[in-house]
C-alpha cells in the first residue's frame, strides 16, 4: 500500500517525533519502499503457521519475588537533564 | 606486537616478554598514528586503559591472572560502560556516561581484559555501513573509499587495522559478521541467549546478540569463553553451561557434512565473491568434508520479514528515550508533547526516525495481524527451513555478503539497496542460530567472507570448523598494507 502525507504525519505522532515539513516528501517516498518491500510477505500463505516471538519458543523465567537492586537515584539522576529535590522536572502539565 | 593474535599475546604476557602496560601503549600509539584516518573510535580510554594494564600485570605477577588478563580490547559503544562515555552512535546519547556496566564489559574486566576505548557504529546499530552514525562514517582500512560494513563497523576496523588485538560486537540483522567480511577479520554470533544483553543497549530484542571480532577462530573462541553465560538479569538468557571453546578447535573435521543452499548462490551475487566462496569450499573437501546440496526455501522472505520484526521492536525499545531522565533534551520545550517530539526528532538520525516510524507502523491499530504477526509467522517458516537442513548437514556454508566493500556514499540514498547488503545474514537471526564470518580470500583487492552457520549452541563446533580452515589457509594472516 501507498501512503499519503497524513499518514507519515500521523505515525510521526505515534512515535512521537517531530519532522519538518520539508522532510516529510523523503519519509514518504522512502516508508512506501519499505513497506512495498514488507509486503512481499504476503505472497505466503500462513494460515496454519503459529507465530515465533522467541528463537527457542522459550518463555519468560519467573523470579522469586523479592527485592534485587538498590536505590541508586544519585547515580541515576546525575545524568538526567534536569532534577530538583530527588524529582525529574518537565514543563507544566496540570495548571 | 600488533601483529599478533591474542593467543600469542597471551603467551607472550605469561612469558614475561613484554607487559601489559607496554603492550596497551603500543596500541594506543597505533590508535593516535592510525585512526584519524579510520575513525573507527568514538572514544578513547587512555588513562583508565593503562589503570587496568597496570592492575593486570600485578595480578599476572601474582599469578591471579586468566589467558585474558592484560589483553587490551575495544568494545563497541553500545555496550554500557560505568563513567565512560556510551553514545551508541548517536547524538541522543552524546552526553551519555551510563552509571553501570553491561554484563560483557564487567566478565571482561573479571577476567583482567584492558579497555582501548569504545568503537563506532551506526547508529543504534541500525545500519549496514557505518555511515549512520553521528560520529562519522568509518573507513575500511583495505580501501579508504570504501566502507567497513556495520553496524560494528569500528570494531571490525579496528582489529583489521591491527589498532586494537581483538574487539566486541553485536549481531541484529549481521552486525557482526557482515563487517568481519568486509574488513577481512573473523566475527562470530553466537545463539541468541548465549551472551547476555544486560547493558547492551538493545534494539529489536528478539534478535539482538553479542559477539567477537578477532583475527582468527582461536582468538574468537578465547573471547567468547568469557562473554558467554548465564544471567538472570537478561530474562531471555538461556541456562546452559559454557564449554571450553578453546579446548575441541582442533577435534578433526574428516567426514563433516557441510550443506550449501542453493539460495545463498543465485542472482545478486558477485562473481568474484563466489570464486572465493567455492574455492573455501573445495578447500574444506580437502580437509575432508563433504559438500551436501540444501535448500532454505523461504530465504528470500528473510528481508521482509526482518524489517517488519526489527523496526517494530525497536519502536518499543527507543521509547524510552524521551529528554526526560537521560541522554539529549531539546532547548526550551514549549509543553511535555513538545519535549518528548523535538528532543526525540533532534536527537535521532534519519534512519533510526525510519525505522521507528516503520515499527509504530507496523504495531499501530488496523496493522497488527497484517504486519507484526504475518512476519512472526514467516520467521517460524524460516526458522523450520534450518530445522530441516541441519537433519542432513552439521553445518551450512556460504557467502557472507552479496559483494565485498563497497564505496562511501553508494548506497545511502536508498535504503532498500543498503538492506539488501544483509540478505545472508539476516535469516540467522530471525532463527536464533549461531554464525561466522571468516576471511576467504580476495575480490579485486577487497576481501571476501566464508559464513559458517551452526545448530543452536554449537559455537564450539562453527569455531572448530573454522579453525582447521585457518590452520591450512593465511588468509585470516593477511594486513592491509598501510597497516602493517
Amino acid at each position: 500500500m501507498s501512503l499519503q502525507k497524513e499518514d507519515v504525519e500521523k505515525i510521526a505522532h505515534l512515535a512521537q517525533l517531530s519532522i519538518n515539513e520539508e522532510d516529510i516528501p523523503g519519509y514518504l517516498e522512502e516508508l512506501s519502499k519499505i513497506l512495498h518491500l514488507v509486503e512481499q510477505m504476503n505472497a505466503v500463505n500462513t494460515d496454519n503457521v503459529e507465530p515465533m516471538a522467541h528463537p527457542q519458543d522459550s518463555s519468560q523465567r519467573l523470579r522469586e519475588d523479592k527485592e534485587t537492586e538498590i536505590n541508586q537515584r544519585d547515580a541515576f539522576q546525575k545524568i538526567a537533564p534536569q532534577v530538583e529535590r530527588g524529582f525529574y522536572l518537565v514543563p507544566r502539565v496540570i495548571e | 606486537m600488533h601483529n599478533k593474535t591474542i593467543a600469542e599475546l597471551s603467551a607472550g604476557l605469561k612469558d614475561k616478554q613484554f607487559s601489559s602496560e607496554e603492550l596497551t601503549r603500543a596500541f594506543i600509539e597505533r590508535a593516535k598514528q592510525f585512526d584519524p584516518k579510520l575513525n573507527s573510535f568514538i572514544t578513547l580510554t587512555e588513562d583508565l586503559a593503562l589503570e587496568q594494564a597496570r592492575q593486570a600485570d600485578q595480578r599476572i605477577q601474582a599469578g591471579d591472572n586468566t589467558p585474558l588478563t592484560g589483553i587490551p580490547i575495544a568494545q563497541k559503544d553500545i555496550f554500557c560502560t560505568k563513567d565512560v562515555k556510551t553514545s551508541c552512535g548517536s547524538k541522543m546519547l552524546d552526553n551519555f556516561y551510563s552509571p553501570y556496566d553491561a554484563a560483557v564489559v564487567e566478565q571482561l574486566n573479571n577476567t583482567g581484559m584492558v579497555l582501548l576505548g569504545k568503537t563506532n557504529m551506526d547508529e543504534f546499530a541500525m545500519g549496514s555501513s557505518n555511515e549512520t552514525s553521528f560520529y562519522g562514517p568509518v573507513k575500511n582500512p583495505w580501501d579508504l573509499n570504501t566502507v567497513p560494513g556495520g553496524s560494528s563497523g569500528g570494531s571490525a576496523a579496528a582489529v583489521a587495522a591491527r589498532i586494537a588485538p581483538i574487539a566486541t560486537g553485536t549481531d541484529t540483522g549481521g552486525s557482526i559478521r557482515q563487517p568481519a567480511a568486509l574488513c577481512g577479520i573473523t566475527g562470530m554470533k553466537p545463539t541468541y541467549g548465549r551472551v547476555s544483553r544486560y547493558g547492551m543497549i538493545a534494539f529489536a530484542s528478539s534478535l539482538d546478540q553479542a559477539g567477537p571480532l578477532a583475527q582468527s577462530a582461536e582468538d574468537a573462541a578465547m573471547l567468547l569463553n568469557a562473554m558467554a553465560g548465564f544471567d538472570t538479569r537478561d530474562s531471555t538468557s538461556t541456562e546452559l553451561a559454557v564449554p571450553d571453546y578453546q579446548s575441541t578447535l582442533n577435534a578433526d573435521i574428516n567426514g563433516l557434512k557441510i550443506g550449501i543452499p542453493k539460495e545463498y548462490f543465485g542472482d545478486g551475487l558477485d562473481a568474484g565473491v563466489q570464486s572465493a566462496i567455492e574455492e573455501a569450499l573445495k578447500e574444506y573437501e580437502k580437509l575432508g568434508a563433504q559438500l551436501v546440496d540444501i535448500e532454505l526455501p523461504n530465504s528470500a522472505l528473510s528481508v521482509p520479514t526482518y524489517y517488519v520484526v526489527a523496526p517494530a521492536e525497536c519502536s518499543s525499545n527507543l521509547s524510552r528515550f524521551d529528554g526526560v531522565r537521560f541522554g539529549y533534551r531539546c532547548e526550551n520545550p514549549l509543553d511535555l508533547e513538545d519535549l518528548y517530539k523535538r528532543s526525540r526528532g533532534e536527537g535521532f538520525g534519519p534512519e533510526v526516525k525510519r525505522r521507528i516510524m516503520i515499527g509504530a507502523y507496523a504495531l499501530s491499530a488496523g496493522y497488527y495481524d497484517a504486519y507484526y504477526i504475518k512476519a512472526q509467522k514467516i520467521r517460524r517458516l524460516i526458522s523450520e527451513d534450518f530445522k530441516e537442513a541441519f537433519k542432513k548437514v552439521d553445518v551450512i556454508m556460504g557467502p557472507t555478503t552479496p559483494t565485498t566493500a563497497f564505496n562511501i556514499g553508494e548506497k545511502t540514498d536508498d535504503p532498500i539497496t543498503m538492506y539488501l547488503s544483509d540478505v545472508y545474514t539476516i535469516a540467522v537471526n530471525l532463527a536464533g542460530l549461531p554464525g561466522m564470518s571468516i576471511p576467504a580470500g580476495f575480490s579485486e583487492n577487497k576481501p571476501v567472507g566464508l559464513q559458517l552457520i551452526g545448530n543452536y549452541f554449537e559455537e564450539a563446533k562453527l569455531l572448530n570448523v573454522a579453525h582447521q580452515y585457518q590452520l591450512n589457509t593465511d588468509w585470516h594472516r593477511q594486513i592491509p598494507g598501510e597497516f602493517k
